[in-house]
Formats: C-alpha cells, structure tokens, sequence
C-alpha cells in the first residue's frame, strides 16, 4: 500500500500540472463551452497530451504502453480535476483501454490498443440506460443471429458518446433486467449502421450522448470476453472509473478549497478578513480535514489497482462514495463563502459546483456506493 | 532494507519466547497494568511480561538506550508494535508518563532529570498525572492561577487544579504554574514535577456520566518542591507544555484501542439487528449509519499509515498530524453511541445482572466516557481554531 507517489509519479503530476495550466485552465473549458465547440475538447490539446505519453501511463509495453500503473494515471488525472480539463482520456484510456486490458482477446488488443497509445482511437463506454447507475439493469439485447449478434435499444449519459470511434456496448444476450448474468460487452464501431448518436449538452459544459441502437449487426468477433460473462470484465473496468473519477474529484475539491481560502484571506467585512469568523473558520478547518482524509483513500485505491488487490472493490466504493460526498461539500461552501460573487458565471467556482455535480451522478452516487460496500462487507 | 527483515525475524522469534500465552490477548480494564510505586500485578503472568519487556526497553521501545529505552529507529519501532499486534500481544505497561512527560523530558529536562526519572518510566516505577486545568483555565490554560513562589531553595505552591486523572493513584504530578505575576500570561508560567506525597497535596474524586470517578481535583497547601524539580528554564514552562501537548493529542487520536466492548459495530448490527434474506441489515437507517462509520473509520486508519509513510520517506507533510486529535476523537465518539443504537435495549443498561452482559454494559459506559475524549486534552473547537490557524493560515479575530 503505497500511500504516497514516488519520485518518478511526483514528476509526472508535476509535468502534468505545469502542462494543464499553461494548456488548458478552466478558462479553456469556458471556451469550449461559449463557442459551442462541436467536438467538446481541443484536438490539438489531446495530440499534445498524448504526445506527453498519458494515453499509455496504464498500457503495458508489448502494447507501446509505458507500463506505469494506475498510480501514474491517477496522478495525471487529479491533476486535470485542478483545472477541469476537458479530454477523451477518461473515456478512451480508463474506460476503453482497461476493458481491453482486462478482457479483450489478443487480435483485439492489436487492434486497438497501439492505436489508442497513438492516440488514433478514441473509445466510449455506452453502459447506462435510466437515470441512475445501475450496471446490472441493462436491457438494450444482443440476439444471436447467423452472422453473430445483433443490437437493439438505448444508451444515456454517455461519456464521450458523441465524438468517440469506437463504442464498448454493454449488452443482455440472457437473462433479465437485474442480473449480472448473462451481461455481454460488445465492441462496435460508433459509425456503424442502426447507430444514432445525440450529443447531449451537460451542466458542466463537457461530453455526453445518448444513443440508440436499432438492429446494429455484428459478428462474433466483436464480443469482448465471453457471451453473457461480461460484468466479470464490466465491474472491475468499473471500478477503475470510479477510482480515477474519484482522483479527479479530489483534484477539483482541493482546487476550489484552494481559491476559497485565498478569498477568505483577501476579502474584508466589518473592517476584517472574513477569514477571522470563527464561524468560517471552523468550516474550512473541517473540509481541510475532510480532504486530507480522501487523499490517503485515494492513494491507497489507485495502488489497489496496481497490486491487483482482493479489496479494490471496497476502495473503489469508499472512494467514490467519499469523493462524491467531500466535493459536494467543499463547492457548496465555496460558493456560500464567496457571497454573492460565488452565483455568478464570471466567478470560475461556478464550474467546479457544476462538474462536481456531474461527477457524482457519474458511476454511482454515494448511496449506490454505500449500499455496495455494505454489501461486500457482509451488512 | 534486508536489516530490518532480519529485525522483524528476531523480534517475532524473542515475542514468541518471552510473551506469556496469557499476555496474548486484549488486556480488560481490570487485567490492564499501571505503572506506580506500590503497583499491584493482576497475575504472576503480567508481571513476567512487564519484567522482560522493560528490561529490553520495549516498554518505550524508540527512547535513548542511554536511560534505558528500546534504542529503536522508527522503522524499527514500526515493526515491533506490528509483530506484537500480530501474535496479540497486549501492552505491558500504562502510563502517561510514557505517553507525555517522558519524550518532553528527554526534550527539555536537565541530564540528571532524565537520570532520576527516565528509567522509572521505563520500567514503571513511578505513576504520573498532569495537573494544567484549573477551574478558571480550561481551553484558555495560560491564564491559571497556581502560584509558585520562589523560597530561596524551594518554591511554594498555593493553588488547585481539576480534572486531574487518576491523582489519587498516581506518585508524580507534572503541573504549569505561575511564577510571574508580572509578565504576559504565557511568560509567566513554569513546569514543575511535584511528589504527590508532599506534605499540602491532596486530591478528592469527582464523578463522571460514566459512572467512574477516574477525575480528581488536586489541591496545594503550602507545598514546598525542590528547584531542581523544575523543567526547563523558569517561566518558560509554556513552550515545555505545547511540546508535551503534541504527544497527548497524538494519543488521544488513537483511543480506539482503549479496552471496549468485545464486539465491533459490525459484529454488534449482524447480532443485535440481525440481516433480512437479502444479506443486508434490517434496520435501513442503522445500516447507512454503519456503513458510513465503517467508511469513515478505514479513511482514517489510512491516513495514521499515509502520515507514517511520508515520514519515513521525508515527505511528511507536518499539518495532517494537527488533524488526527480532532478527527480521531469525534470518528470515536460517533463508534460509541452507534454502537449503543446497535445494541438498542441491551445498550442501554446501567448495572449488570440477569439482563445484561458485561459487554454490553460496557458499551453504554464507553459510549458516555467518549463524550469525553472531544474535550480533553483540547477541545474539538480548540483544534478546529488551531488548524485554520496554523495551518490554513486565516486570520485571528
Ligand atoms: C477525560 C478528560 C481527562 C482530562 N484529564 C486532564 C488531566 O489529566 N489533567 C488536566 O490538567 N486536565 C485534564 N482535563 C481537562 C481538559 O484539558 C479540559 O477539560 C479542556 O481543556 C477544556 O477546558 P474546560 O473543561 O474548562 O472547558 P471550556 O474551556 O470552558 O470550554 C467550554 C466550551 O467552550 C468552547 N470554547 C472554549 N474556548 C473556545 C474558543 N476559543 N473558540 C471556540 N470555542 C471555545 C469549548 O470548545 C467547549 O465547547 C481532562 C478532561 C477530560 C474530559
């Protein structure tokens, strides 16, 4: 349990650090998001990014990975919580490449996962079809036909949907809504036939899209792992998500306690810094605690990943749950405490409440996690 | 690194030889041993345990082997509490003297105080107490009252103080009091070491929600203390108390091993609430409730092992210690009245007999006693205004 960054994982947070500041601050998403940019993120900032080697921190080396681990990966990604930037790494690198890692048979790994170190694919994972996280609800069926299978139904909150090349499908070929048996993954092309894919426009100004499924045929080649044993794939990719969406949480909470605290510092009332109420005080005294609680979890769930431990399940839930939690907290006060300046679009605060919020929805909510650690801990 | 392999080899090798069987299991209040002059063994076994473990200096496994103490580097000192947590060895000895006066001492203390008084800690020849809180001086300590005069060759202490635990056991008190009336308050204030049997000391019990009177107001009549009892320079007692503070808020957060009831929360909620079919717990708010406690508690069991870590590794970051007397005590508090609530009408019981168990008993004294760990040793509030402080840097009133 490594709980703090080693000497080359400090570089690399350093680098990406330096590199996301000068590249892509909030100010870029801003952008994105005034100018209706059509892709959702900068592709010059993702050939950059990718040119930095972060679409192959978690690739392994026969594959023109780096071999670095989730630590790496986790390291680069709370940066990018610091500055909101919008890219397909989540999607494409945490997402697309974990599943290939974890369950794709050679010929798919070939194909796909130089090609995502090259930063020549982006992936997207279609998994969600009511409002809330719920892997085992799926219904959207794969029927087998005589060329392999064929796809039918709808997707929503897709993360990177709109703009991805490839999509991995999460599929019933058996059973019924609600059980993890008989969950298939599917690889398919984003342009195939029978696809529409409706970018929807979120709160936090990044990508998603809804999709709809309507007879897309495919061959039996395209089923990542096997027919019907998906979720033993889906559920450990999963908690790699929500691992890393935890990390960029932790980023984007201590950024905005960050700038509350220098506002806190720098704004007078009564002829003092408001920094000087106690009833402020105690407040910002309780989230720095809060967040140097969920920087040990983090930390000790990333290497989770990385030592392949039995418990990667709990910290993944514990962490998603924490994060979800702690960033909620620290945006709300943030924006309380910087008064009326706090509501208004001028102020950056506003999208870190507004990522925050989409960040929670994402992967599971905090009773979803809650309910799930329970679970696995045997109440 | 192969060393200290090698030193977990003979430390679990020496553990095995030389911890008595019964020594290998968590210690009941009662079965627990405190250090003192006329110090009663609660068996032949404890005493072995206390003999072998103080002769190594195991007892203060990382104190100087110059007085005595383990010699143990950090690493070192990890790995024996990690092998005797493995094979369940409890604590031989108790003592605050261990916990507090003795690293200040070994900080501030002349070289023949750490003589006379370093190797009694060790082996538990003396009990101490800590006589700061005054009626008048709580959370705003520097302003007490205890006067000591100077005489010449002794001082002589008029005054009283309250809250002092278990004054009526121990042998030694260290205290802060007043030696100048002159100067700002925290300039005026020095810290002695007092035998509690000097002619003028006297102590009466004070009794607790919990039932126990472990409390006692201690008083001083004409007490006279020999100057060289004093630690540190005269009338810099503070800087000697803040030092000795860090090490009491660094036990406080780690209370969880105080002996409690023998069952976790989880263990309490299968037994006491029961699951339904579906494996969950019956009762939906007491399972968010255990759930969210449980979380809580793993996030602050892995922020003790990050600290350690970024000390060993000379990356510590020394603001996240000044969390854990705050976050330790009220995580705490929380286990102890949800594990009431677990226990529903079996936790709520005052005295044992047909309908309650010990355990269960003691889950109700645990639960009032933890109401006390919040405000002890400095309040939760004291320690919030000590973080936005110190180390978020925001500005006094
Ligand atoms: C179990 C236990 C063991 C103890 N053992 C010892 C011992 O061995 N020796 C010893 O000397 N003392 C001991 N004490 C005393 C302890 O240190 C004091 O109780 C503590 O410092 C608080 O002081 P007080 O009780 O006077 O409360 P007060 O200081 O009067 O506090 C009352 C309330 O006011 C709040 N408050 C006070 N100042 C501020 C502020 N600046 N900002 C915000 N809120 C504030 C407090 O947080 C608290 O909620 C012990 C106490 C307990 C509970």
């Amino acid at each position: 349990m490594p709980l703090i960054f080693n000497e080359e994982q400090r570089l690399l947070k350093d680098t990406a650090k330096e590199f996301l500041n000068s590249n892509a601050p909030v100010e870029a998403l801003r952008k994105l998001r005034d100018e209706k940019d059509a892709t959702g993120y900068s592709t010059e900032l993702w050939r950059q990014m990718v040119e930095l080697g972060w679409a192959s921190i978690i690739l392994p080396e026969a594959y023109d990975g780096l071999d670095f681990g989730f630590m790496g990966l986790g390291a680069v990604i709370e940066e990018s919580g610091h500055t909101l930037s919008a890219s397909p790494l989540f999607s494409t690198v945490v997402l697309g490449a974990s599943t290939l890692i974890l369950g794709g048979n050679e010929q798919q790994k070939q194909d796909n996962l130089p090609a995502i170190a090259a930063g020549e694919l982006a992936f997207a994972l279609a998994l969600e079809e009511g409002s809330h996280h719920d892997p085992a609800a799926v219904k959207l069926s794969a029927e087998q036909n005589n060329e392999g299978y064929i796809l039918n139904g709808k997707k929503t909150f897709v993360l990177d949907g709109h703009s991805a090349d490839k999509l991995i499908v999460v599929a019933r070929s058996s059973g019924e809504a609600g059980c993890t048996d008989g969950l298939s993954l599917m690889l398919v092309d984003a342009n195939a036939t029978g696809i529409t894919r409706t970018r929807t426009i979120m709160a936090d100004s990044r990508n998603a899209a809804n999709i709809s499924f309507d007879n897309v045929q495919l061959s039996a080649d395209d089923v990542i792992g096997e027919i019907g044993q998906g979720f033993s794939i889906l559920d450990p990719v999963l908690d790699r998500a929500r691992i890393a969406m935890a990390a960029e949480m932790l980023g984007g909470a201590q950024e905005c306690f960050d700038r509350t605290i220098e506002y806190l510092k720098e704004r007078e009332q009564f002829g003092v810094k408001i920094g000087s109420f106690q009833a402020l005080k105690h407040r910002a005294a309780i989230m720095y605690t809060e967040l140097q609680l969920s920087k040990s979890v983090i930390l000790d769930a990333l290497s989770a990943i990385d030592e392949q431990r039995a418990d990667t399940n709990q910290l993944a839930s514990l962490a998603k749950a924490r994060l979800n939690d702690v960033y909620q907290l620290v945006t709300n006060e943030a924006v309380q405490m910087h008064g009326g300046i706090g509501v208004t679009d001028e102020l950056e605060i506003g999208f870190f409440l507004k990522r925050a919020r989409v960040s929670m929805q994402a992967f599971g909510d905090s009773g979803f996690h809650r309910d799930r650690y329970a679970t696995l801990c045997g109440y | 690194m192969e060393a200290l392999q090698q030193f977990r080899a003979t430390t679990r090798e020496w553990l095995e030889a030389n911890c008595p069987q019964s020594q290998r299991q968590p210690a009941t209040r009662e079965e627990q041993v405190w250090a003192g002059r006329n110090k009663t063994f609660p068996s032949d076994d404890a005493k072995i345990w206390l003999e072998k473990m103080s002769a190594k200096g195991w007892t203060c496994p990382d104190w100087p082997a110059a007085y005595g103490g383990g010699g143990l580097g950090d690493e070192e000192t990890k790995i024996l509490l990690e092998e005797m947590k493995s094979l369940g060895c409890r604590k031989p000895l108790l003592d605050i003297g261990i916990w507090m006066l003795g690293p200040a001492l070994l900080e501030y203390g002349t070289e023949e105080q750490k003589l006379e008084h370093i190797p009694k800690i060790i082996r538990g020849d003396i009990r101490w107490c800590q006589g700061y809180s005054e009626p008048g001086a709580g959370s705003d300590l520097a302003s007490l009252q205890t006067r000591a005069e100077d005489k010449g060759d002794h001082f002589l202490i008029n005054g009283t103080k309250i809250w002092t635990t278990n004054a009526d056991k121990a042998d030694f008190v260290f205290c802060l009091v007043r030696t100048n009336t002159d100067a700002i308050k925290q300039k005026g204030i020095s810290f002695l070491l007092i035998d509690m049997e000097t002619e003028g000391v006297s102590t009466s019990l004070i009794e607790l929600i919990s039932g126990e009177s472990e409390f006692c107001q201690t008083f001083f009549d004409n007490v006279k203390v020999p100057k060289n009892n004093l630690v540190g320079e005269l009338n810099a007692g503070w800087s000697v108390a803040k030092s000795l503070l860090k090490h009491e808020r660094k036990l406080m957060s780690e209370m969880g091993e105080l002996p409690g009831p023998g069952f976790s929360p989880a263990q309490a909620a299968q037994k006491y609430v029961g699951l339904n079919n579906d494996g969950k717990l019956k009762n939906a708010a007491l399972r968010e409730q255990l759930t969210q406690h449980e979380m809580d508690y793993r996030c602050l069991g892995l922020t003790h092992f990050r600290t350690f870590e970024e000390r060993i590794n000379g990356v510590a970051d020394s603001n996240v210690p000044l969390i854990m007397k705050y976050v330790g005590t009220e995580e705490q508090k929380k286990k102890d009245g949800l594990l009431v609530a677990l226990l529903g009408s079996q936790g709520i019981g005052w005295e044992q007999g047909e309908s309650f168990t010990a355990d269960e008993i003691l889950s109700t004294r645990s639960w009032l006693f933890s109401k006390a760990l919040s405000i002890a040793g400095g309040t939760s509030e004291v320690q919030l205004n000590i973080i936005a402080k110190r180390v978020l840097g925001l500005p006094d009133a």
